[in-house]
């Protein structure tokens, strides 16, 4: 981590607007007096700023705890494969979920923050899918969890829309010119979930079997869905 | 505004990185920015909006440099700032200012479980006529905001189709600035590849980019 305090101070005085520019002419005056007062390291920077805002009595640890926990542990995307796996197996689940995917997800029991307004996509040998946020990182949380590094990364949110196939090349994935490539930017409130397509050679598989198949990335678009688990990557 | 968050149709961003074995966390930090986002958003001192735009203003260059929660810690530093919160000399020092007052958490662990169960609807139950209708041919306008938008610049200007109408939402441009929620219809509105990327794009494909009324005019 090489963000520097003076950085750091920088960026907030930015988000914080021009007024605080006369608190900053201060940090530069510390610097020269090589005074550290905020830790230059992420970690300790977060840490200082948790006991800050705990001491003002404005967050609860406990409440952080929670919210971290859930993330961690409860919510990602073994939720979204029940749900794709379900649509597989239960043809009239399949078309509430195109119809009405808040319904649907709430169905299995899913939804909340970052996945208030569904929206599902369905993958066919003609279509293909692909999920990208190019202006930050907009993701369906409660069906897929967090988002990775890649997908809030520069390179995916820059290309994606101007060369999804290289993209879906570069995860391994070659699609011929008779399919349809269809990219979903996130810029609103919706969130994107695509539908895969169920693999040959899973018929009579149940449905739990079947939602072991399916992967995040295939549910984001930039893979597909192998039939055997030894065939899916991530 | 025209920042370098705006990134769709950039190039020389580098190689995707996909790391197998990714955590939800690499750090415990970021775990915990995470969550102070969260829990300082109860105060309601500022929207989602905001606090979107309070990355955006990252100076670019360091924009780039930082790590995503990096840009979480200044996103929420400058919030926490500029609603008075906390002072910049808090932040500085570390420890409140002296004979400020003890607060009460907006965010309880009860609260917490509840505010991840359910979610903040942007969706807004509200009569607003929809100024286009599912089918139509639209044009997104040429404009250039300073403050907040969610209309990326790859699509400014260029011509698409309404492929559907996804109801009344807040609107990004004013409810950042704390301007109104200014609820009207969201679409999803269809660009053939080669309309926003030209001859180098594949004849077939398309880019759905999500759209308020008042990016759109008729075409």
């Amino acid at each position: 981590m090489t963000t520097t305090r003076r950085d750091f101070l920088t960026a907030a005085a930015a988000s914080a607007g021009a007024a605080m520019t006369p608190d900053l002419s201060q940090t530069h005056q510390h610097d020269h007096d090589g005074h550290q007062a905020v830790p230059s390291d992420p970690a300790l920077r977060v840490k200082a700023l948790e006991s800050l805002l705990v001491e003002k009595g404005l967050v609860d640890r406990v409440a952080l705890d929670v919210l971290v926990d859930a993330y961690e542990h409860k919510i990602g995307p073994r939720n979204g494969a029940r749900v794709v796996a379900r649509a597989w197996s239960d043809p009239t689940y399949k078309q509430r979920l195109l119809k009405d995917a808040d319904a649907a997800i709430a169905e299995m029991g899913y939804g909340g923050l970052q996945g208030e307004h569904m929206v599902v996509v369905e993958n066919s040998p003609k279509v293909h899918n692909l999920v990208v946020c190019t202006l930050c990182s907009c993701y369906p949380w409660p069906v897929l969890g967090l988002p990775p590094v890649w997908y809030k990364s520069a390179p995916y949110r820059s290309r994606t829309v101007i060369d999804p196939r290289g993209v879906l090349h570069e995860f391994g994935l070659g699609l011929s010119e008779d399919v349809e490539v269809r990219v979903w930017d996130s810029t609103a409130e919706l969130r994107y979930l695509v539908l895969p397509e169920r693999p040959e050679g899973t018929e009579g598989m149940s449905e739990e079997a079947l939602g072991a198949l399916v992967t995040r990335d295939s549910m984001v678009g930039v893979a597909k869905v192998s039939a055997s688990k030894a065939g899916n990557a991530a | 505004m025209n920042g370098v968050h705006d990134m769709g149709g950039m190039h020389g961003m580098g190689p995707i990185v996909e790391d197998k074995n990714e955590p939800v966390f690499y750090q415990e930090w970021e775990g915990r920015i995470f969550a102070m986002n969260r829990a300082m958003g109860a105060w309601r001192k500022w929207n989602l909006d905001a606090s979107r735009h309070s990355k955006e203003v990252i100076p670019p260059a360091e924009y780039l440099r930082m790590s995503y929660y990096e840009r979480w810690v200044a996103g929420l530093v400058g919030l926490i700032v500029q609603s008075g919160l906390t002072t910049l000399a808090e932040i500085e020092s570390g420890a409140p200012a002296s004979g400020s007052m003890k607060a009460v958490p907006a965010l309880t662990a009860n609260k917490a479980v509840a505010l991840v169960e359910n979610g903040v609807p942007a969706s807004r139950n509200v009569n607003v006529a929809a100024r286009f209708q599912v089918g139509q041919r639209v044009r997104a306008r040429n404009m250039h905001p300073v403050g907040h938008t969610r209309l990326p610049r790859y699509a400014r200007g260029k011509f698409g189709t309404i492929d559907r109408d996804h109801g009344v939402f807040v609107f990004p441009d004013t409810n950042a600035h704390f301007l109104g929620e200014k609820p009207q219809h969201a679409y999803s509105v269809r660009f053939v590849a080669r309309e926003l990327w030209g001859a180098q794009a594949a004849e077939k494909d398309s880019v759905y980019v999500d759209m308020w009324d008042d990016y759109l005019e008729p075409a």
